[in-house]
């Protein structure tokens, strides 16, 4: 070692390896490891102590039976899926609308500029919006046809009501977002509070807002196919009946009419989108 | 309108100010798609069957289910709760981690800057397939092969992850900056030692918020996939529903909802510290 090795402040001794970490955080890294490995080796136990193996080994078996009723697709049953794709996108649709409609006060109460009252008002509208947001379409669906029996306006009333808490998020982010000298110029010249909105904030959220309502109802087309799986109408309802009845190949039919669907209404989505931005 | 290009040079300017049509500029197209609008709202209202009677019904069994959520009971069923509870809860943690471990190797193999060519193509597959079947529908053909129970759910839900960490891992991993890499590269290291020193420091806080958000995402879902048959509290909750036990089911949705909120602010707090 030479003479140059060893300042004043500095270390004498350097490691001969570089090492990424320092050996504490080596150690908890490496304990953090050990944890989720013990936890995830319990919860497997925990989770598999009522699982039949008979079955799990037999799954190849069933995969290939599956597989084999379901090809080839039924085409003759493709005129009867019309009406219900038809169904499917009216819920999409007009659950998207509904859901937008019901978001934007929603979303203009949570919004830290626009909201009447940070201290009263803006907790209720975020809880609303992540309330609507932790249930799943397909147990509002369930409720809702507990509720108001089978049927589209079950389905419909399902996805707006899901559709609050995504359009409600992205759209009160979007309206803190905003550049608040335009608010302050429109506020200059004397205007009210709609007023306000409209011409300050109105303009600056727009494409963010049909963006958001294009993606809102690319998701929804998704959400819609399955919803008829609890009596919501749609598609699904023949899914369940096809499924039900052991009709394999009228599934793999459906399958293919959702999978079209999903992938046009993508498309239809990310194009629209692009305009926008 | 009040102002046209011949008015401008006479200097009579318009009084009132209006605001420009925004996003759809062309005068045809402003007309036109409202209208389409209006005549599609008209066919999709038409094709709703609305029945009085049946929707009278519905609001008094609403009162009866908010009523439920606001005095829910947690005990009459509070066996078949807690079994629906560790079902989701275990099989959600197990789903993510089989799930995050086997996307790993593909979310590699899908980055274009890292694999040749068939590679990606081959992940980039497994990853569409993933994303565009729903949850439900994988659910419903491994209850079919796989039979009743979490065991089904679990395999659902780490496929479902599959699809989402992997395209996301992927897309980052193509993001990462290009000089570590070719500084890595110059010092001769092979593939593994370019993806351990200079791709994985770059993507590993993105791959742990990742897992915590899909962790989050998947007892959503495990809630759901019940319903179906593949275990977890959505099969529970079904139960409740199907029997008008509002009172439990209010009870079950509020679970959900706590551990949901629990896992949103958990996940958001624990992403904040590690990054």
């Amino acid at each position: 070692m030479s003479a140059l090795d060893s300042r004043p402040g500095e270390p004498a001794h350097y490691s001969q390896v570089w090492c990424f970490r320092t050996p504490r955080a080596r150690l908890a890294l490496w304990g953090g490891w050990v944890a989720l490995v013990a936890l995830f080796v319990w919860c497997w136990q925990v989770m598999n102590a009522n699982t039949l193996w008979v079955f799990v080994a037999d799954a190849p078996d069933q995969a290939v039976d599956i597989g084999s009723r379901m090809f080839p697709p039924d085409p003759t049953y493709l005129p009867e899926l019309l009406l219900p794709l038809w169904d499917t996108l009216n819920i999409a649709t007009l659950g998207t609308l509904g859901g937008i409609i019901l978001a934007i006060p929603v979303a203009f109460l949570a919004a830290g500029n626009t909201t009447p009252s940070t201290l009263l008002v803006r907790p209720v509208a975020l809880f609303i919006i992540v309330s609507s947001r932790s249930i799943n379409s397909l147990i509002w669906a369930l409720l809702l046809v507990a509720l108001i029996g089978p049927g589209l306006l079950a389905g419909i009333v399902a996805i707006a009501l899901r559709s609050i808490g995504f359009v409600g998020k992205l759209l009160y982010e979007a309206i803190e977002e905003t550049d608040g000298r335009q608010v302050e110029a429109v506020t200059a010249t004397g205007a009210g509070r709609a007023q306000v909105i409209h011409y300050g904030i109105v303009p600056q959220v727009l494409p963010a807002f049909w963006g958001i309502a294009m993606f809102r109802w690319d998701i929804n087309i998704r959400e819609s196919t399955i919803l008829g799986l609890v009596g919501a109408g749609g598609i699904g309802m023949k899914l369940q009946s096809s499924i039900d009845t052991l009709a394999w190949s009228q599934v793999a039919t459906i399958l293919i009419v959702i999978l079209a669907t999903v992938v046009v209404s993508e498309a239809l989505s990310a194009r629209v989108r692009r305009a926008l931005i | 309108m009040t102002s046209s290009p011949g008015s401008c040079s006479s200097h009579t300017y318009p009084r009132h100010w209006r605001r420009p049509p925004q996003l759809i500029t062309t005068r045809r197209w402003r007309l036109a798609i409202p209208l389409l609008a209006l005549a599609y709202l008209i066919l999709a209202l038409g094709s709703l069957e609305v029945e009085g009677a049946r929707l009278m019904e519905g609001l008094s069994r609403g009162a009866r289910f908010v009523q439920g959520f606001l005095q829910p009971d947690f005990t009459s069923r509070w066996h078949d709760i807690r079994q629906g509870l560790i079902e989701s809860l275990t099989m959600t943690l197990t789903a993510t981690v089989v799930g995050v471990l086997v996307s790993i190797p593909i979310g590699v193999g899908a980055a274009r800057n890292l694999s040749p060519r068939p590679v990606y193509m081959v992940c980039r597959s497994v990853v569409a397939i993933s994303r565009s079947l729903q949850e439900i529908i994988i659910a419903i053909f491994l209850v079919a092969m796989f039979g009743f129970g979490p065991f089904a759910g679990f395999l659902t839900l780490a496929f479902a992850s599959i699809g989402f960490v992997a395209k996301l891992l992927a897309d980052d991993i193509e993001e990462a900056s290009a000089s570590q890499i070719e500084a890595i590269r110059a010092t001769g290291a092979s593939g593994l030692q370019l993806i351990h020193y200079a791709i994985q420091p770059q993507v590993m806080p993105r791959l742990i918020g990742l897992s915590l958000y899909r962790l989050d995402i998947n007892f959503r879902e495990s809630a759901v996939i019940g319903i179906v048959g593949a275990g977890g509290i959505g099969a529970t909750l079904n139960t409740a529903i199907d029997r008008y036990e509002y009172d439990s089911a209010g009870a079950i949705l509020l679970i959900v909802i706590a551990i949901v909120m629990f896992a949103e602010y958990g996940s958001s707090y624990l992403r904040k510290t590690l990054q």
